[in-house]
């Protein structure tokens, strides 16, 4: 029905496509590590040993867990598994709250305690009004 | 065949289309724009600064769409010599390099407040930047080359490697840590959006879509008058 030259383009085409696909997907494979952009708690646990790289640790910040001590924040990360103390002097952004995702940027002391040089609030996915969130709430 | 149409028709129909469009941009945004802005509720978490999310949202659905839609042009444009298919690609785009700046703009702008950094170099935000290098690369390499073998083979090649980062794009938040967070909307489950947040969101997307189908009909007027007044009456 078509002429030769338009199956070898064709092929040509889908040649190159999944020949780039499966590069890129080998070369993501391999950088993981460097991909995500912070590690979790219990990734943290598992840790074979403690490097003195700057890294970023995410999770949920656990409930009732932030305490101000003069200049110095303290608060808990969880991904309910397992947990990691945080300690961070300077500003928080406006979203950084208990049971809401957070990521902090610093230096692992030990696997139990994290000194932050930077905090960011993770947002979720999730968009309603406060009236919504208050019924929600009541429920 | 589509290879045989004539431009000459085509433009009787695309010259009278903007005024129309323009005309049905400007009713679709000023609601979309009342709806985002004034009529829809502050959001509980991040109270105002919601209102960003529907100029960020659709601005990077567009731009995907269009990448998508470009290299879909071309490769079967390639394939079966299709000069038209190329034409479009090429007019469309230049509003999707634009929504994609949009977009990532939007998202720095909205970043600042919420998670406290303008930019992060995170896999989704990361994979967004590498989509507007690529139409950064398609629109140049449509300026740097004459020859219509030579553009369409290039062309070709650059929305084929940039389309693998498409995939990458939607499925970074769900593949890795990131600090996007991930999406709210699903077809197949049900949205972590409010209906009220959803509905300028979708007006927004409408909007968006036909100012870019403005921009494109008027790019590729400008095609096919070019190809005019070089004296050739087939595409």
């Amino acid at each position: 029905m078509y002429g030769r030259k338009v199956k070898l383009r064709f092929f040509f085409v889908s040649l190159i496509l999944v020949t780039v696909a499966l590069s890129v997907f080998l070369i993501i494979k391999s950088l993981e590590e460097n991909v995500i952009f912070f590690k979790s708690p219990t990734e943290i646990k598992a840790l074979s040993e403690i490097n003195k790289k700057k890294i970023r640790i995410g999770g949920m910040v656990k409930k009732d867990s932030i305490s101000i001590i003069s200049k110095e924040i303290n608060f808990v990360v969880t991904d309910f598994k397992n947990e990691i103390n945080v300690v961070y002097s300077g500003v928080v952004p406006n979203l950084f709250s208990e049971e809401k995702g957070v990521v902090a940027e610093g230096y692992l002391k030990d696997k139990n305690f994290f000194l932050a040089t930077k905090i960011l609030a993770k947002h979720d996915e999730n968009y309603m009004p406060p009236e919504v969130k208050a019924a929600l709430e009541e429920k | 065949m589509l290879k045989y149409f004539e431009p000459g028709r085509i433009f009787s129909i695309t010259s009278k289309a903007p005024k129309y469009v323009l005309f049905l941009f400007i009713i679709i945004l000023s609601i979309g724009l009342t709806e985002a802005l004034i009529l829809s509720p502050e959001d509980y978490k991040q109270s105002h600064s919601v209102r960003i999310m529907y100029v960020h949202v659709p601005a990077a659905w567009i731009s995907l769409g269009i990448f998508s839609s470009i290299t879909l042009l071309s490769v079967v444009g390639y394939i079966f010599k299709i000069k038209n298919f190329f034409l479009i690609s090429k007019s469309l785009a230049p509003s999707g390099l634009v929504f994609n700046i949009i977009a990532l703009v939007t998202g720095a702008i909205w970043g600042k407040p919420t998670w406290g950094t303008w930019w992060a170099w995170d896999a989704r935000i990361t994979s967004m930047l590498i989509l507007a290098l690529f139409y950064v690369m398609y629109l140049v390499a449509w300026r740097i080359y004459e020859d219509n073998d030579k553009l369409f083979k290039i062309t070709s090649i650059i929305t084929i490697l940039g389309i693998i980062n498409v995939p990458i794009i939607k499925y970074s938040v769900d593949w890795w840590n990131t600090l996007h967070q991930p999406a709210s909307i699903n077809i197949l489950s049900k949205s972590s959006i409010h209906t009220s947040m959803l509905f300028p969101l979708i007006i927004m997307t409408a909007a968006f879509a036909l100012f870019s189908l403005l921009i494109f009909l008027m790019k590729y007027n400008t095609e096919l008058i070019k190809i005019k007044n070089k004296g050739l009456d087939r595409l």
